[in-house]
């Protein structure tokens, strides 16, 4: 994680849908550069409206009641447009299918297809349709519609066609939800390789035993408040709060909360993740053997 | 080939889990159950009769199938009629309707929204909603494919108990499913589809000690599993299952320290 500074802020955002109550209530959130950020919390708690306000869709394109400010990149989203938050901050959306134009028969006209609407060069979109299809493992697909692909391969093209404009920011709505075990580790692998590369990634994501082994840091939401927030390391092992809000901790962390009640563990030093897990128990069942 | 040389049973009161990859053959197994697919080859019988030679429409009414995709099954515009749609159409009469109506929508916890356009629900919801749009047809047999897809933890404990409950009043429960902790948690028995053919039918908690097996299938089985996997040599039992057993074992452990 590079720290060049802070990317994403908001201040006090509370927004309600056109008609409704408010869904998000005087949300504060920093974000710095390069930094992997998950968002978690149950169903209806507010995470995909957040993702929304973050590339401007929320509220440019729903309307609705706005309070409070959020800047990307250094812009402000109620000062630019969709489009042009887009060259900085790129959406993917939980399912792929929604993202694609509908029009492409192909791959790398599907990544194309974005880069067009924005006036890219002919010479210049080859270029950026063969990097970003690289960068997402699509590299030889490009006649292949995308409508053939995997699930997996769908949500990769999805990050492609926000890559290929070479956004700073790429937030992602539950990107893994609708997909299989396989098609989930090509997108998480994906998204891991891409914040090693320096982009900022913000992700909602319900598996959090995935999250916990490369968030840096993880904000919880619930009923549009972040009621829990730090590093991925101190929420993960706030088991009963997690529970309250509706979040289930990683089983090996929820474990060691148990052993914990037999052991003098402190839940500084419990696992988030299975290697950590491996470790511990290692170390604590080869005292044991004594 | 979409399955090829299937041979199993299901007895009744039976949870199993298909569990194997996408294209594998899982979903297209499950249809065979239905009816909405009937074998090329080979007899599917369903309480003894053969699938080929029941109308689909009857079929229905024993084996309840719930589609991954909810937007496949939802047809009508309020809570509601969705759910009252089966037994109406099955010939009920009105008020027997109304009672089994009722009944699945508070089961599944969507009491107070019956009004509700079906789209205005959160993606958990729409699952719920599809579930009991079945459950108010008392099928014998639940198909349900993917049903914690979308769903948050609430979302889960509430299919996970509603199978148990459905398991307890005698209905057979078929889960197609990913999601190897829910497994777990859920049913004693898996088959695992690979290449339209079963590649191992037995208890989970033996399946899910075969690692040879799984990553073949390229299947991880629940975090504490593999844990307990990774503990082995250290004398951890390789077929824990849960939290609570692992802690149990831990407990053990400790207390004769």
């Amino acid at each position: 994680m590079q720290s060049d500074g802070v990317t994403v802020q908001v201040e006090g955002l509370t927004y309600a849908y056109p008609g409704h109550v408010p869904v998000l209530h005087e949300i504060n959130l920093r974000v710095l550069k390069g930094e992997m950020l998950g968002i978690i919390g149950p169903n209806g708690a507010g995470k995909s409206t957040l993702c929304k306000a973050l590339n401007g869709l929320v509220p440019h394109f729903y309307g609705g009641t706005y309070g409070g400010t959020v800047s990307v990149a250094g812009m402000s989203t109620m000062e630019h447009t969709v489009a042009d938050l887009s060259l900085k901050v790129g959406l993917v959306f939980q399912e792929p299918t929604n993202q694609f134009s509908g029009v492409s028969t192909r791959v790398d006209e599907e990544v194309a297809f974005g880069m067009s609407m924005m006036g890219f060069q002919r010479e210049q979109m080859f270029s950026r349709i063969r990097d970003s299809l690289r960068q997402v493992g699509l590299e030889g697909l490009e006649e292949r519609s995308p409508f053939e692909l995997s699930g997996g391969q769908q949500q990769r093209l999805a990050i492609a066609t926000v890559l290929a404009v070479r956004p700073e920011i790429i937030v992602m709505d539950e990107p893994t939800a609708q997909l299989d075990p396989v098609g989930k580790t090509e997108v998480l692998e994906t998204m891991r390789a891409l914040n090693k590369q320096g982009y900022t990634i913000i992700v909602a994501e319900h598996e959090i035993e995935e999250l916990a082994t490369f968030a840096d840091r993880i904000i919880t939401l619930q009923d549009g408040r972040v009621v829990l927030e730090g590093s991925t390391r101190r929420v993960l092992t706030q088991i009963a709060r997690l529970k309250k809000i509706g979040v289930d901790p990683p089983s090996v962390t929820e474990l060691s909360q148990l052993v914990a009640e037999k052991t003098s563990l402190t839940p500084d030093q419990y696992p988030i993740t299975l290697d950590e897990a491996i470790d511990l128990y290692r170390g604590l069942l080869g005292d044991a053997a004594h | 080939m979409a399955l090829n040389g299937i041979t199993m049973k299901i007895e009744q009161r039976e949870t199993i889990a298909l569990i194997g990859q996408n294209g594998g053959g899982k979903t297209t197994l499950a249809k065979q159950f239905n009816g909405l697919l009937k074998p090329t080859r080979g007899q599917v019988l369903v309480k003894g009769a053969e699938t080929r030679k029941v109308p689909a429409n009857r079929l229905a009414l024993t084996v309840g199938y719930v589609f991954q995709n909810p937007s496949h099954q939802i047809f009508s515009s309020k809570v509601w009629d969705e759910v009252a749609f089966g037994p109406k159409n099955a010939g009920l009469n009105p008020q027997d309707v109304e009672e089994r109506t009722k009944w699945a929508i508070e089961a599944v916890g969507l009491s107070g929204l019956e009004q509700t356009h079906p789209y205005d629900l959160d993606y958990g919801k729409m699952k719920l909603l599809t579930i009991a749009s079945i459950m108010s047809i008392k099928p014998e047999v639940y198909c349900l494919d993917e049903p914690t897809t979308g769903q948050d933890h609430q979302g889960r404990r509430r299919v996970a108990q509603l199978i148990k409950d459905l398991n307890e009043n005698g209905a057979t429960v078929i889960v197609i499913t990913h999601d190897m902790r829910f497994v777990a948690e859920v049913s004693k028995r898996i088959v695992l589809v690979a290449g339209g053919r079963i590649v191992a039918d037995g208890q989970t908690r033996e399946l899910f000690e075969k690692t040879d097996v799984l990553s073949a299938a390229q299947i991880r089985p629940p975090q504490i599993t593999q844990l307990a996997h990774a503990l082995a040599d250290r004398g951890v039992p390789p077929n824990l299952l849960t939290v609570r057993e692992m802690s149990d074992y831990f407990a053990g452990v400790l207390r004769r320290r």
